[in-house]
């Protein structure tokens, strides 16, 4: 559906009969991205994002939705279609944080964003930012998790009475997948060695099988390091000397825990980037929570997004705006003299956004 | 159910004080008048020793060598087992043995085969774990005095089930490329593994025990063993009962682990947490543990790895084996040995003259040995 969609609009687009579609393939190559701003602070920090990108001057357009759960027919919540419609165009999302309503079997939004656009691997860059201090120095390594399936297959029953059997579910073909994307983002991104995090001495042949898809990748891609560490090994190193790591590629729970302990190294999720490739699109993220307490208050932090929108801006081959708003944003931090409260500042989400588009004005 | 758990778990336990002491007396009548001078227990204790693979022989001759020298009255019953060198190895079924009789032991890592050929999906650790009912496992994390790490003064514990969770060994490929590993998570087991984080925060004068789990996710699995432990924690109203997901634990163990204090935990978070908090306090030389069934403790690293690229090098860290050691002589009763031994231990860490590699220092496995031994 989606598919048919994409290649309508595709069409439709070259002949030139929509507006936005005009602008992606104008002479100046602007480019259509899907924003999600989200629920708590999601609208005051994806605002910030957009005004550093204007100052930035990136060919980027915007196009705002809704990602509210909409009752179907059938009686159950789902994504509007608006979402997918969006999605269709521009195949890039940059999403704020989600806020998944309680109770009434809510199916997690992110999930369900997941689901829609086969979003498999889930990459999480952990960069040490200078001035600001964690007990772990010069960590910077990025995880790179199945999404698919593993243990979040969602396949569960009781049996008996007290007796529940939860499915984890490894294919070759999802592992290969993410196992080759991981040597792709090395490749892409300079970096030299990619780590299988597994359990293949306890789960032999599901995570075998994982195993054994990066050893065939690795095999194709003599150019990349490759080396296999025990999970437990990578949590035991990881916390005594996490500079020795540089790519990792891990099964779904795995890098769900070590993508976050990671982000503890470098001080949390406030400040740590996330991106979800698929095969029909990719969202970038911020993956820290809504911070109800804060919303509206021009307190937040976007920093964790500001670098998700770096990311995008690199995936989409735009690194050129992709650096510059980087070295704008780190600047500020390293500088220690405007950060917002989360960093060991007093000033408000404002200031931090006006100074960062300052300085990416000056930054050539 | 959680009532009669209670009981039947401390009746043992008195059970067992009894025999022990049964058997100190039993053994100090029949000895003859002399003997009553002697001011340490006249009875030595027998237990069984599995040195383990890689630097696990090393290790153990090292504490063979200090509890000697320390007059500990401990007879071990060594026996070599192994898979990756199975000519070499014990019988199986004999070292079992040795443990149900003896009731105590001290245990090196056993390492796994690195490839699976397609026949026993067990490896012989789940198997001792599974067939001596060695559900619960205890790693004391504690900063080492004089010692510096990046977090300070840490002192936590941390449990976990250990006989059924990812650890199943339940698994098949449904069609080419298509694997299912089962998770089983019992009510009774999870309940059990409670009540006994419970009673060792009781015991222990702790305050706090704090469940970890996945129940956002795995709904059901793990959403039965956090109901099992809420269920368990209104019978301890004066311990603090806390939840927390396990992927917001680790990020907190790494920026935050004053936090914690007893944590309980399924199977496969447990393995992860055990060797992320070992590399907090110095890494998996230095960190002791120990495997409880109803009937026989298992004293071991807490970090369990064997470490096998040192083999031979003498320079692994004897420390988290020792400090077992010490562990598996409480349990003994043999109070006064263990702190004999243990205050040495920290004493020549925090002289910090002599430390292996592992520890920033120079000094080989048998320098350290020897200097403990000087100590002493």
């Amino acid at each position: 559906m989606a598919n048919v969609k994409r290649l309508l609009c595709k069409a439709l687009s070259h002949s030139g009969s929509i507006v936005q579609a005009q602008r992606c393939y104008s002479s100046n190559r602007r480019k259509l991205v899907t924003m999600i701003p989200g629920d708590g602070i999601g609208p005051e920090i994806s605002c910030s994002v957009q005004k550093i990108f204007a100052a930035a001057g990136a060919p980027i357009d915007w196009e705002e939705v809704d990602v509210t759960p909409v009752k179907g027919a059938d009686g159950n919540f789902h994504l509007p279609q608006k979402v997918f419609d969006s999605m269709a165009v521009t195949e890039v999302g940059l999403k704020g944080p989600l806020a998944t309503p309680v109770g009434k079997g809510h199916r997690s939004l992110n999930l369900a964003l997941r689901k829609a656009f086969n979003l498999y691997a889930n990459v999480r860059p952990c960069k040490s930012i200078e001035g600001f201090k964690t007990p772990y120095e010069a960590v910077d390594l990025v995880t790179i998790r199945e999404n698919t399936e593993g243990e979040y297959s969602g396949i569960e029953h009781t049996i008996v009475d007290g007796v529940v059997q939860s499915i984890k579910l490894i294919t070759e073909q999802a592992s290969m997948r993410v196992a080759e994307y991981a040597f792709k983002y090395a490749r892409d991104n300079n970096r030299n060695t990619v780590v299988a995090v597994h359990k293949a001495n306890i789960m032999r042949m599901s995570d075998g099988l994982f195993l054994k898809c990066c050893r065939h990748v690795a095999g194709q891609n003599k150019d990349i390091k490759f080396k296999e560490m025990y999970l437990d090994t990578v949590c035991l190193n990881m916390v005594q000397d996490p500079t020795q790591f540089d790519v990792l590629v891990m099964p779904n729970l795995y890098g769900d825990i070590l993508s976050d302990l990671c982000a503890g190294l470098i001080g949390g999720l406030g400040v740590t980037p996330s991106g979800n490739i698929g095969e029909d699109g990719a969202i970038f993220e911020s993956v820290h929570g809504t911070a109800p307490d804060i919303a509206g208050k021009d307190l937040a932090n976007p920093t964790a997004l500001l670098l998700s929108a770096v990311m995008m801006l690199r995936y989409m081959n735009l690194g050129d705006y992709a650096r510059r708003i980087e070295t704008a944003a780190l600047g500020v931090i390293r500088d220690g003299q405007i950060l917002t409260g989360d960093l060991g500042g007093s000033s408000t989400c404002s200031q931090f956004t006006d100074e960062i588009c300052r300085r990416v004005e000056s930054i050539n | 159910m959680a009532a009669s758990m209670t009981s039947g778990v401390r009746s043992t336990t008195l059970l067992l004080q009894v025999l022990r002491r049964g058997i100190h007396q039993s053994v100090s009548k029949g000895v003859p008048t002399a003997a009553e001078n002697v001011s340490e227990p006249a009875g030595r204790h027998v237990v069984t020793l599995v040195p383990g693979d890689g630097v696990g022989p090393e290790m153990m001759g090292s504490v063979q060598e200090i509890f000697k020298t320390a007059g500990v009255p401990v007879d071990f019953e060594e026996y070599f087992l192994s898979e990756v060198q199975s000519a070499q190895s014990a019988d199986y079924e004999t070292v079992l043995e040795s443990f149900r009789k003896n009731g105590a032991g001290l245990k090196g890592i056993i390492s796994s085969p690195h490839t699976f050929k397609g026949t026993e999906l067990q490896t012989l650790n789940m198997k001792i774990r599974r067939d001596l009912d060695l559900y619960a496992n205890v790693v004391l994390v504690k900063s080492l005095p004089g010692y510096i790490t990046r977090h300070d003064n840490l002192d936590f514990v941390i449990i976990r089930e250990q006989t059924e969770g990812e650890y199943t060994a339940l698994e098949h490929e449904s069609v080419p490329g298509v694997v299912e590993s089962l998770k089983i998570i019992t009510k009774a087991k999870s309940k059990r593994i409670a009540k006994f984080a419970f009673d060792y925060a009781l015991r222990h004068n702790r305050n706090k025990v704090t469940a970890v789990h996945k129940a956002n996710i795995m709904k059901l699995a793990d959403g039965l063993f956090l109901k099992s432990c809420e269920e368990v924690a209104q019978y301890y109203p004066s311990i603090q009962f806390e939840t927390m997901i396990i992927d917001n634990c680790c990020m907190q163990l790494v920026s935050n682990p004053h936090q914690f204090d007893v944590m309980v935990m399924p199977n496969l978070y447990g393995n992860i947490i055990d060797n992320l908090a070992a590399g907090l306090v110095g890494g998996a030389g230095v960190v002791p543990g120990e495997s409880y069934s109803d009937d026989t403790a298992i004293f071991e690293q807490g970090a369990r790895h064997s470490f096998a690229t040192a083999v031979g090098k003498n320079i692994a860290n004897p420390t988290a084996v020792l400090l077992a050691g010490c562990n598996m002589l409480r349990h003994l009763c043999l109070e006064y040995h263990a702190n004999h031994i243990e205050e040495a231990v920290y004493k020549v860490i925090k002289d910090g003259k002599v430390r292996t590699h592992d520890m920033g220092g120079y000094a080989t496995t048998a320098e350290f040995t020897t200097a403990i031994v000087n100590s002493l």
